[in-house]
């Protein structure tokens, strides 16, 4: 491989950076359609398969998770109480990974959980990506003041502490997927910001988009029709390296008490459990935490390939 | 340059405005102080005494204003529940959150550097697959999961080290790998692309035609000059740790600031909480100010780009 040019800053260690470096290489792949792409790079890196199949199973997982799991998820049985998974003496065959203090099936739970991270992760980046993907058009669109006071606006929220917001948050609403999908679009929505924004930078100077306005074409339909379809396909790529951090910082807030609230199966509802009795029942907080590493680890890995693929520039790091 | 740095540092002041506005707003989201302060049964005109000592019987937009007034002076009020100092209530933690911070820092350097420097080394092979996974584990591992586990091994299991709490450097082993392994994904990419520039410049394939030995050439050489970009951020990962040290001070009894933000929410300490977050606010604004004036003295093309017109 060739020594290519040097990025501007080398890879950042924090999103914010992340997207700005993304975006400044992103007019290089205006017309690449990711789902080509994905098997093209596949077929070159054979070792992708395994995440990709955990990323197929946790989707399928969350899917039919009340087919799949033979418990309830939130069924209680006191006399079942923290028995250990079934490899170990005390456990029983028909509790896989053991049951929690209230004799709750940790397996189920870990299935019904699966089907929470997933709809947790989907909405908050769809709301994420067109808030954000909204404002970083009109931003680059119109520039000016509008852009200015969009920029500023993506700059504050990044400076904001998040742990603050959603602990205000569950006070204010009680805690909620609500407050989780919130503080989701607070962080991630400047990601697609400067992206689109940076996208459409380039894209405005081009003959057909030129050619659209001089023939009189209304800026939000240039917006809508000619450049959006446009910037879609990177958009797509940022939204996969988005899929652990939404699901890692469902479990975090609801770990912390200001996501989703007992007794819901969400992972890092389960990771709290078991905290008080990590000496004496150590399957209940290890479980649900192996689940979000797992998943997690995949959508990560698969991401990172897949961007490396569409970006040149970064395919050597 | 001049203009460049006039002009970054309004656009931080603007942003550092827009943020004390959310922490007022916020704060007076989370419901009346007085229900917390006072018991069932205070009076009306109790009410309206304490309202009027907190300064809470004001139109919003007074004392939003009175808010800022006294702020640009450094008088942040005093915490609602101790009547002392809010500044001074938040400054007795910070030492504790930044002793954490630093201990991360240095954990994460340590595990990053060398990972950084191998893997662009072997880049594309196995070792280098291997370090790459390494890292993205550090991303993928939920800070909270993480502590309780190393607790599970290290202090349940094994005996070795405490579970929590302070007092000496026992007590910050498990916190500050917990906290730090955090950034080690972000800090190895830096250390690896800054390397393999690097590798490939003309003093280091001198160095190696001179016939050095490749592990000077490597370690010092190349590591040396490989280690300015991960400098240039370190100010805005010390940020990022300080940030996230709310977690790992909840999950092993640290009594940071992390603690107090989450103790000042539940009494609706409007002052603790708005300083709290102005601070953290203040100092991502301050390091990512910092990073981006660094690369306008390196890199003239930035502040010519960017607003400074009188050179064009």
């Amino acid at each position: 491989m060739s020594v290519s040019e040097p990025g501007p800053a080398g890879s950042p260690p924090t999103s914010s950076v992340e997207a700005r470096s993304l975006a400044a290489v992103s007019e290089l792949r205006v017309t690449r359609r990711p789902r080509g792409e994905l098997i093209e790079l596949v077929r070159r890196r054979k070792l992708l398969i395994a995440p990709l199949l955990v990323l197929v199973a946790f989707v399928v997982v969350g899917l039919s998770a009340p087919y799949l799991a033979r418990l309830s998820p939130t069924e209680t049985a006191l006399g079942m109480k923290l028995t250990p998974p079934a490899w170990l003496a005390d456990g029983v065959s028909d509790r896989p990974l053991g049951t929690d203090q209230l004799g709750r099936d940790i397996a189920s739970r870990i299935i019904h959980g699966a089907r929470l991270s997933l709809m947790t992760a989907l909405v908050g980046i769809l709301l994420s990506g067109a808030v954000g993907t909204a404002l970083g058009l009109l931003a680059g669109y119109y520039g000016a003041w509008v852009d200015a006071l969009i920029m500023r606006i993506a700059d504050m929220t990044l400076a904001i502490h998040i742990y603050v917001l959603a602990i205000v948050l569950a006070v204010v609403w009680g805690p909620g997927l609500r407050n989780v999908l919130l503080v989701a679009v607070f962080l991630l929505w400047s990601r697609y910001a400067r992206q689109a924004r940076a996208e459409v930078l380039s894209l405005k100077e081009r003959e057909f988009v030129v050619a659209a306005r001089a023939l009189g074409v209304s800026a939000p339909r240039i917006m809508a029709r000619h450049l959006l379809p446009n910037i879609l396909p990177s958009l797509i790529v940022l939204s996969t390296l988005q899929v652990g951090f939404v699901i890692v910082l469902e479990a975090t807030l609801s770990f912390l008490g200001a996501g989703i609230p007992p007794p819901n199966p969400s992972w890092g509802v389960m990771v709290a459990d078991g905290r008080a009795l990590i000496a004496s029942a150590w399957w209940v907080s290890t479980f649900p935490g192996l689940a979000i590493l797992l998943v997690v680890l995949s959508g990560n890995l698969v991401g990172d390939a897949f961007r490396d693929r569409l970006d040149p520039r970064l395919r050597r790091l | 340059m001049p203009r460049y740095l006039l002009s970054r540092i309004i656009q931080a002041i603007v942003t550092l405005w827009l943020l004390t506005l959310v922490a007022f707003v916020m704060t007076r989201l989370t419901g009346n102080p007085l229900d917390v302060l006072l018991d069932a049964r205070a009076t009306e005109e109790d009410r309206a005494a304490v309202a009027q000592v907190l300064g809470l019987d004001r139109p919003l937009a007074v004392q939003y204003a009175i808010y800022l007034r006294d702020a640009a002076r450094g008088d942040f009020g005093d915490s609602f529940k101790t009547r002392r100092s809010a500044l001074s209530t938040v400054m007795e933690r910070l030492p504790w959150t930044l002793e954490l911070g630093t201990a991360s820092f240095l954990v994460s350097l340590l595990i990053a550097v060398p990972i950084g420097v191998i893997t662009a080394v072997k880049r594309e092979t196995t070792i280098d697959m291997a370090g790459k996974v390494l890292a993205l584990l550090g991303q993928a591992l939920p800070t909270f999961w993480l502590g309780l586990m190393l607790i599970l091994l290290f202090a349940v299991t094994l005996g070795w080290l405490p579970a929590g709490g302070t007092g000496g450097l026992a007590h910050l082993v498990l916190p500050s790998i917990t906290l730090g392994w955090f950034t080690v994904a972000g800090i190895m990419r830096l250390v690896r692309s800054a390397m393999l520039d690097t590798l490939a410049e003309e003093f280091v394939v001198t160095a190696r035609a001179k016939g050095l030995p490749e592990l000077g050439v490597v370690w010092k050489h190349a590591l040396r000059n490989a280690m300015i970009p991960p400098l240039t951020y370190a100010g805005v990962v010390f940020v990022a740790l300080l940030g996230g040290a709310v977690v790992t001070e909840t999950v092993f009894a640290w009594p940071g600031v992390g603690q107090l933000v989450i103790e000042s929410i539940t009494f609706r300490d409007f002052p603790v909480i708005q300083i709290i977050f102005l601070l953290f606010g203040a100092m991502y604004i301050g390091m990512n100010l910092v990073v981006d004036l660094l690369y306008a003295w390196a890199d003239p093309r930035i502040r010519l780009a960017e607003g400074d017109t009188r050179l064009r």
